[in-house]
């Protein structure tokens, strides 16, 4: 790799050639500040339409301002951060940015983990000289996510999310000026959009300009309500990261803490949506199993590969993109939806209370679950399976809202029956981890020996897509696994082509799963924090004394007393689900 | 086939089109019939004369008569007197403003003396709708020549020692451009013209796209031949049909003629051109933004490097020149490097065309030498300021170019000069001013433009132009501070230093310029709440005067807010602090009592 030589401040720096500024900057110590740019490097993903103008530096020789974020090394180059020049340009820019931003700042829903009001305080912002009109927009309400674009600052990272990574484009740069602003095609509600809810535009906004839609005065009201038993499950990338939000370092598990906290707040059962976890993998691998014997039988109609569906932003997605393909997802319902499904059936009858005097709250690090629940589906006579989902940082603030001083909890247990689950349920969290989980059970019940090597490094990692082969006895079976939706566009087209080898294919919608989903604490462009979730998921599993789903002695009681087996026409009844073609059909009028 | 002994030209461009230019064809061709003349004199509809002042014009060839402001119902005199018996229509001529006297021959008016017209050496000589006539005035020879005879290099070394320099705003070497796109290897690269002509007033490029669309045809082949392209795209605004509909028949006619398409004039050079139709965005001139826009996304611009040489259009090589400097190439290569460098200073070679406008007497579309003074241009060329009044400033370089004034006259235009100066060529933009205009106002104006038309994407642009709209709102309004006039400068300065592109880099432009050469405007817009010029409304006070009054009440009574007292036969006066400043009380006044202060 060609090596170039340059100063920076003075200090002189050797990089490869394709290095920018702000990188070769960061390699000695400057920190040259950034509002638009996000960099997810161990995503490949990156953020620079260098568009802020707040990373701006003066260059030797070159007339204007460059900005750091995209400008590449040269040969001899002489970069100044901090002149008087580039100090006032950057503040001057500031001050603009924030002339044309609301003070709302101690009532929005970012107040303390927003990057412009940092930047502010930082920069020592006092006063605004360039005081004028401020552009407004309406808010727009959808079942996941709120926008509040008088709030947008036009760093374009939603869009970069959803266009280039997810692949959706829902948003988009719209109109002029300084009229100009993100949104969806003709400014429409985000709901009429091609939406799928993944969230990612809210985990990379660096303002209060996208947001979740709060339900926390629910949960809060139902707690309340004494004739309401209150059941929560947690999802299991929950605990790999609320930890962060109380000051805890990036991959503190958090499990034991979290029950406690939990418990503290009132809620009268405290379950895991791990135990669903292992539910979804009986019913899953039983079907891939079907699907498998059937094909290898020499049935053609048979649909391989088969596609997990535990993530409702991907389930939106092929139903919005891909519906012609929409026999192919195993029907499973997601995890959260079958733990709500039991919980109001099977545990309701057991405890002796009627469907409607329970209320199950889902903790999940994502925004599409708040979606989810609200499918007309997935409830019955009008009574949702699940009532009320709230995302990882939603929790935290419940949390602090109640006086827990977290950190100092002790560490509880899940309660029973709905509690237990297996190593296999916990790696749901991470991308590969759902299809590491089946492979655990469909080996055993294919093969019928006993699997010694649980783990499967080929489907671990954070690479675009991965591909694994496992040996069923003298059986190849390949896995696919994408993480990311444009990921999955590309396995997609494959399978539509005819090209695709995969018996088997894992989709999560967000980039590392759902540990980085749209509901976590911010990650404020750090992919590091992101790996460390996943090494803490990996750690709760590998501490766990059961690893594989079928292992899960709640699991079999619950089959023994209530379903049958899997894929009964109980389990198709309460566990299944069937999916609709959502192709958008925009008509201007 | 007829030989015909005589043509008479009709403009066919927009402006003389608008004012009913096809049925003066229509009238004299049935003028002509209705005395069997129609196989000896042929009426011919062009592209712009350029003197638009005086249009829609009529040029009698061979004798070079230049009829002015001809109506419809002028054909008769025109066929009974000029073609039947060869006696000018005196009335329809150009009547020169000093010496008072009728000038026949266009060779002899003031607004064509000084020019040279290469660019647009065949608007307002052949019908653009014929290839033929274009064929006999030289066109594609120059191509014939570059296939035949050159190699791509020795092409492109052509274009370089000939100077010949970005007329879109840049003024970047086309011959180094053309260079870099040739470098970078590619399975395919595209020729674009750039047609997003979007400066207000500038029609510059419209002109030649009317008047003579295959010399931008022939251009691009050349152009392709040099950079290894076979694909030509021509990026043009939706506003302009008539340059569309003219492009489309000149692109069908040299397809039928070989000279687009497969195997040009028997080489084995492939080249075809499609058209791309932009929304009018101003933004969109910029190449990256165009480029962009022609992919389908998006017009808004993308950080250089890359260059569009490197990864252009679908991330191909693209070499992206302006109308004008593709009208420019094929004469290169008929008259010679030497010849083209020839013209002009030492550092902006041939000719440049613009567009005059605003407070001059000539308005219209002129091409001058690199190095004409801009006093030749307004003067000489433009007739001066309208109305006898005072020259005030000059507006180059379009809505984000500078205003000189009378100490810049002298100022040979060329690129570096008017760069030099605080302004810029830009794409040939040119707006008089005089005494009656408001310098803090003509600011504002061209940042409302700009404001308008920011794409929105980096903050300076997007914030500052908007704020500096604002703070000149303020100032125009009277509320101005010197604060803020502080604020003006150092936002001036760092929406220049930080913006993305091109438009933001220059769109404080008209403020500096008029901070600078207009300061005293400012310190009385702010101090002494007065606008020399009048223009700014909030700042003009209505009074009575007293000893003209007579009491008449008319004021009072077209007062539309009762702002005016006084009992009949007495002394009226104007409550200023209900005044709104409309102006109907000074208009109703036979007294003079009513005095703008």
């Amino acid at each position: 790799m060609e090596k170039i030589r340059l100063t920076i401040d003075n200090k002189p720096v050797e990089v490869s050639k394709g290095t920018t500024i702000l990188q070769a900057a960061r390699k000695v110590g400057i920190h040259i500040p950034t509002l638009c740019y996000l960099g997810l490097h161990d995503l490949k993903i990156e953020n620079k339409p260098a568009g802020c103008r707040i990373c701006v530096v003066e260059v030797e020789g070159r007339r204007n301002l460059a900005p750091a974020c995209a400008t590449d090394c040269t040969e001899g180059m002489v970069v100044r951060t901090h002149t008087v020049r580039v100090l006032n340009a950057r503040k001057t820019v500031l001050e603009l940015i924030i002339s044309d931003h609301p003070f709302e700042c101690l009532t929005c829903a970012k107040n303390g983990s927003c990057e412009l009001q940092s930047m502010a305080q930082e920069f020592g912002i006092r006063e605004i000289h360039y005081e004028g009109e401020k552009s407004t927009y309406r808010p727009d309400t959808s079942p996941s996510i709120i926008r509040e674009l008088d709030k947008c600052i036009l760093c374009r990272r939603c869009e970069m999310m959803c266009n280039d990574v997810q692949t959706v484009g829902a948003l988009s740069g719209v109109n002029r000026g300084f009229m100009a602003v993100v949104a969806p095609a003709f400014e429409m509600n985000l709901e009429y959009s091609t939406c799928t809810y993944c969230g990612q535009c809210v985990a990379v906004c660096p303002t209060g300009a996208l947001t979740e839609v709060d339900h926390t005065n629910k949960v809060i009201r139902a707690l309340a309500d004494p004739a309401k038993t209150v059941v929560v499950q947690t999802a299991p990338a929950v605990r790999a990261a609320l930890g962060e939000a109380f000051g805890l370092e990036p991959g503190t598990l958090v499990t034991g803490k979290m029950v406690a906290a939990l418990r503290q707040l009132g809620f009268d059962y405290v379950f895991d949506t791990d135990f669903a976890a292992d539910l979804t993998i009986m019913e899953e691998g039983t079907e891939l199993l079907g699907r498998l014997s059937r094909f290898l039988q020499g049935d053609k109609d048979v649909k391989l590969p088969i596609l997990t569906s535990c993530c409702p932003a991907w389930v939106n997605f092929f139903e919005s993109y891909f519906p012609d393909m929409k026999d192919i997802p195993s029907t499973a319902r997601s995890p959260q939806q079958m733990f709500g499904a039991i919980a109001k059936t099977y545990f309701a009858e057991k405890i002796n209370t009627r469907r409607e005097d329970m209320v199950v709250v889902s903790i999940m690090p994502c925004l599409a679950k708040k979606y989810e629940c609200q499918r007309s589906e997935f409830a019955s006579d009008g009574n949702p399976d699940v009532d009320y989902s709230i995302s990882t940082r939603e929790l935290a603030q419940l949390i602090k809202q109640a006086n827990i001083d977290f950190k100092s909890l002790p560490d509880e247990d899940f309660d029973q029956p709905l509690g237990e689950s297996t190593g296999a349920a916990v790696i749901f969290g991470t991308t590969g981890g759902v299809i590491e989980a089946a492979t655990r059970t469909a080996y055993e019940l294919f093969t019928g020996k006993t699997l010694e090597k649980v783990t499967f490094e080929d489907m671990r990692g954070l690479e675009n897509i991965k591909s694994a082969s496992v040996d069923f006895d003298g059986l190849e079976i390949k896995i696919g696994i994408a993480h990311g939706l444009g990921n999955a566009r590309k396995l997609l087209e494959d399978i539509r082509d005819g090209k695709s080898q995969f018996h088997a294919i894992e989709i999560m919608a967000c980039p590392g799963g759902c540990i980085g989903g749209g509901g976590q604490p911010l990650h404020h462009g750090d992919s590091s924090i992101l790996k460390a979730r996943q090494q803490a998921i990996y750690r709760e599993d590998a501490d766990k004394p059961l690893k594989k789903s079928h292992e899960n002695p709640y699991i079999h009681k619950l089959y023994e007393e209530f379903l049958g087996e899997p894929l009964s026409e109980k389990a198709h009844h309460l566990l299944h689900t069937h999916y609709f073609d959502k192709k958008k059909k925009i008509t201007i009028r | 086939m007829s030989k015909y002994n005589m043509h008479l030209l009709v403009c066919g461009g927009t402006g003389c089109r608008a004012s009913a230019s096809d049925s003066i064809v229509t009238q004299l061709r049935k003028e002509l019939e209705s005395r069997g003349l129609e196989d000896q004199v042929q009426v011919i509809m062009t592209g712009c004369f350029g003197f638009c002042e005086k249009g829609p014009i009529v040029k009698v060839m061979p004798d070079n008569t230049f009829y002015v402001e001809v109506k419809p119902e002028d054909a008769a005199a025109i066929v009974a007197e000029h073609v039947v018996k060869g006696r000018k229509v005196e009335h329809l001529l150009y009547l020169d403003p000093e010496q008072q006297a009728h000038v026949s021959d266009s060779k002899h008016m003031g607004f064509y003396k000084k020019q040279l017209r290469i660019a647009l050496r065949n608007c307002g000589f052949i019908n653009p709708e014929n290839i033929d006539e274009a064929i006999a005035r030289d066109a594609y020879a120059a191509l014939g020549k570059v296939l035949s005879e050159m190699t791509p290099e020795q092409a492109i070394k052509v274009i370089m020692d000939a100077g010949l320099r970005g007329r879109g705003g840049g003024g970047f070497p086309a011959g180094l451009k053309w260079s870099l796109a040739r470098k970078n290897e590619a399975d395919e690269k595209y020729v674009v013209c750039n047609a997003d002509e979007g400066d207000p007033g500038a029609f510059m490029d419209r002109s030649i796209l009317e008047g003579d669309p295959h010399s931008v045809l022939e251009a691009m082949a050349i152009c392709g031949y040099c950079i290894g392209s076979s694909k030509g795209l021509i990026y043009i605004r939706a506003e302009y049909p008539l340059a569309i509909e003219r492009l489309k028949i000149a692109l069908d006619q040299a397809r039928e003629y070989g000279l687009l398409g497969k195997n040009i004039l028997g080489s084995d050079f492939d080249f075809d051109i499609e058209l791309r139709y932009g929304a009018g965005a101003f933004v969109c001139g910029e190449e990256t933004a165009l480029i962009h826009s022609m992919e389908g996304l998006r017009g808004e611009p993308t950080l250089k490097p890359p260059f569009p040489a490197e990864s252009g259009y679908k991330g191909k090589p693209t070499n992206v020149n302006n109308v004008e400097t593709l009208a420019n190439v094929p004469v290169i290569f008929l008259k010679g490097a030497k010849w083209f460098s020839e013209i002009g200073t030492e550092k902006s070679k041939g000719t440049k065309v613009f567009a005059l406008a605003g407070k001059i007497n000539n308005v219209g579309l002129i091409e001058v030498p690199m190095g004409t003074t801009l006093r030749e241009v307004i003067f000489e060329i433009g007739g001066g300021i309208k109305n006898g009044k005072k020259f005030k400033a000059v507006q180059t370089g379009g809505p984000s170019g500078g205003c000189l004034t009378e100490k810049h006259l002298s100022t040979p235009i060329d690129f570096d000069n008017l760069i030099a100066a605080g302004s810029m060529m830009g794409s040939g933009g040119m707006i008089v001013i005089d005494e009656d205009d408001c310098m803090v106002s003509m600011a504002k104006f061209f940042l409302e433009f700009t404001v308008e038309e920011s794409c929105g994407k980096c903050s300076p642009c997007r914030i500052g132009n908007k704020r500096l709209y604002e703070i000149l709102e303020k100032i125009t309004n009277g509320k101005g501070t010197m604060a803020d006039l502080d604020n003006l400068r150092n936002l001036s300065v760092v929406i220049k230093d930080t913006s993305l592109c091109g438009l933001g880099q220059s769109s404080p432009n008209p403020v500096l310029s008029t901070l600078d050469n207009f300061w005293d405007e400012y310190i009385e817009h702010v101090m002494e709440k007065k606008c020399r010029a009048g223009q700014c409304k909030a700042l003009l006070r209505y009074e009575i005067v007293a000893e003209n009054c007579v009491g008449c009440t008319a004021c009072a009574r077209a007062c539309p807010v009762n702002a005016i007292r006084g009992e009949r036969k007495q002394i009226h006066e104007i409550d200023q602090s209900i005044c709104i400043k409309c102006g109907a009380c000074f208009e109703k006044c036979k007294f003079d009592a009513v005095i703008i202060k």
